[in-house]
């Protein structure tokens, strides 16, 4: 079997006293795609936020790579490779579509301030090979056209996209998208799903998506699981999954019984 | 393959010195010419700019490129000047040579508030908006009232005598030329390194931290070491500008620190436009001259004193008239850069109606 990148086990969040997140449990190799899925408010970005130790969880444990996450703050979460996208976009707006993604290649470049300050050759050195590695990156997504433009006046559809290229420039094994396709048509949505699959494959990454297209979702995810009241109702194949009634009753409700 | 080869490297590093030193020597002839023909208080003021180019411009890192609100500037200062008189009278000192130990003071001054930019920074960059700013302006009350209750740097009476640069015969430099060189070569220190920081990858993170602290997190960034870098590189070029101040003026006072010096510089930047440099150099000398100058003539024509009237109204006109600033987030080679680009545009649209033209 391949390596455990993530492994999450009982991960509880509460909010005084509402439990948005009950005993989740996962599991994640290097190179699965998974599918986190569940009706609005089942606590899908919650679970996100307490991978990325945005929040700190109430109870259980999660570890990446073998590191137990609890101490870290989300900038060494990055670090030990894994990364996120954000459901309400969160580029740095006013920066241009290029910087976006040097910002997020700086954890791997070896200069310092003081290199920048008095420009000495590692800083022109490194600063054109972040620049050239987030031209690459760019160029896959098809924004390099772009790289001058300021990021917040980009149409939707090339934000979401600049959200997955700047994630992509952390150098992640493991990328958490939270609804990608959101606000896409269903073109956009089949091109941009066909990109995840490609760069999951280019660049070995292990995905973790949130997404509401069930089309999509069936369709290039190998596991799924499903979230409800922040408890994971079922889990399996996409084939499993269509066919357990109680994931049918979460997404539309009981069938009355008179 | 690299992207750059290491002999284009080091070439582009030798390219980047000659910029800074020619803007220096620049500066510093500027002082020898207008020594001839302006009197003391011109000459004063030709300092003060300077000064306040140089406590504008740092602020400016901490407030308009990493977003976060610091009232504290005056304080930071304080620290400078007064550290920077103290020095100046040591013994040990004595044997630089004197436009040297003038040249080197400001690092002292500078250091001991970027000190005090650590202490205060690392507690308090945990706190948002109006929080920061309560704390830092609580920050620049104390330092204030310290030195109002230390006896040994004059207290209330304040610091007197300070000395000043003298002339250098040798450099064909007078007293004013040699002060005015000395704070040239700190406001063009404080400008190339603040330029090279927020135009250079690893100064991204700055910005990065004003426009979405929580995504700058979740890309890598370690937002309270950005935040508290900050705090330091603006506290160490506030002390640079509290030093130059110091041996300007050559008497300190407590209440010259108040918090109304760091809104005067708030002003500035705020003038000049968030998150620009050039604009904060533009808006210094204007918010520097126009009271000082400008105003005082007014004043002296009519017979009554309405400068801080005028002064007042200008900025509310202003602040109307053009909320941003004067170049909002640009910078003047923005400016320069776009009607270049513009131009280029038209030409091209000239060629390309030709070509039609012709065919």
């Amino acid at each position: 079997m391949s390596e455990v990148l993530l492994e999450a086990s009982n991960v509880t969040m509460q909010f005084g006293g509402l439990c948005a997140v009950d005993k989740f449990n996962l599991t994640l190799r290097s190179g699965e795609l998974v599918g986190l899925i569940g009706p609005n408010g089942a606590g899908k970005t919650t679970c996100f936020n307490c991978l990325t130790s945005v929040y700190k969880p109430t109870s259980g444990s999660i570890q990446i790579r073998g590191v137990n996450t609890k101490p870290l703050r989300p900038w060494q979460i990055s670090k030990l490779g894994m990364t996120r996208t954000f459901q309400n976009i969160r580029l740095f707006r006013e920066l241009t579509v290029l910087d976006n993604v040097l910002v997020a290649g700086l954890q791997h470049t070896r200069h310092t301030m003081f290199d920048s300050v008095l420009r000495t050759p590692r800083h022109f050195i490194e600063e054109a090979r972040l620049k050239e590695r987030a031209l690459e990156l760019l160029a896959i997504f098809k924004l390099e056209g772009k790289a001058h433009l300021e990021a917040g006046g980009l149409p939707y559809g090339e934000q979401r996209r600049l959200e997955i290229v700047r994630a992509l420039a952390t150098e992640p094994r493991l990328i958490l998208l939270d609804e990608p396709a959101a606000g896409m048509n269903h073109s956009e949505t089949e091109d941009l799903m066909n990109t995840i699959a490609k760069i999951r494959k280019d660049f070995h990454l292990a995905v973790l998506l949130i997404e509401h297209d069930m089309k999509l979702v069936m369709g290039i995810c190998e596991r799924i699981i499903v979230l409800d009241h922040g408890v994971i109702i079922a889990e399996g194949t996409p084939t499993q999954i269509q066919s357990n009634p109680k994931v049918i009753t979460a997404y539309l409700g009981a069938e009355e019984t008179v | 393959m690299a992207a750059l080869t290491d002999q284009t490297a080091r070439f582009n590093t030798l390219k980047s010195l000659p910029a800074p030193v020619v803007a220096m020597m620049a500066l510093i002839g500027l002082g020898v010419l207008f020594d001839n023909f302006t009197n003391a208080y011109t000459q004063f003021v030709m300092v003060l700019i300077l000064t306040n180019v140089v406590l504008a411009t740092s602020l400016n890192l901490v407030n308009g490129f990493t977003g976060q609100f610091s009232l504290g500037h005056a304080g930071f200062m304080a620290v400078g000047a007064y550290t920077s008189a103290w020095l100046v009278t040591r013994p040990e000192l004595g044997a630089l040579p004197d436009f040297l130990k003038f040249l080197l003071l400001p690092i002292g001054g500078g250091l001991l508030a970027a000190v005090a930019g650590y202490i205060v920074g690392l507690p308090s960059l945990r706190l948002r908006g109006d929080y920061l700013a309560i704390v830092t302006l609580g920050f620049g009350e104390i330092i204030r009232v310290a030195l109002l209750n230390s006896d040994s740097l004059g207290g209330a009476r304040g610091m007197y005598g300070i000395p000043s640069t003298e002339a250098v015969p040798a450099l064909g430099l007078t007293a004013f030329s040699a002060q005015f060189a000395v704070a040239s070569v700190w406001a063009v220190i404080t400008f190339v390194t603040l330029w090279r920081i927020v135009h250079s990858a690893k100064g991204r993170a700055f910005l990065s931290v004003r426009e979405d602290e929580i995504a700058a997190e979740a890309m890598g960034i370690n937002i309270t070491q950005t935040k508290v870098r900050a705090f330091v590189i603006s506290a160490f070029f506030a002390g640079v500008g509290g030093s130059l101040f110091a041996h300007s003026v050559k008497y300190l006072n407590p209440s010259t620190f108040t918090f109304t010096k760091s809104v005067d510089i708030i002003i500035m930047i705020v003038l000049g436009g968030m998150g620009s440099l050039t604009g904060s150099v533009i808006a210094a000398v204007i918010i520097t001259i126009l009271p000082e100058m400008v105003l005082r003539e007014l004043q002296q024509l009519t017979g009554i004193d309405l400068r801080m009237v005028i002064y007042s109204l200008l900025l509310i006109l202003f602040m109307i008239l053009r909320p941003s600033g004067i170049l909002g987030r640009l910078e003047a080679t923005d400016l320069w850069k776009m009607t270049l680009g513009r131009r280029k545009a038209e030409d091209r649209k000239v060629e390309g109606q030709r070509v039609e033209g012709k065919a």
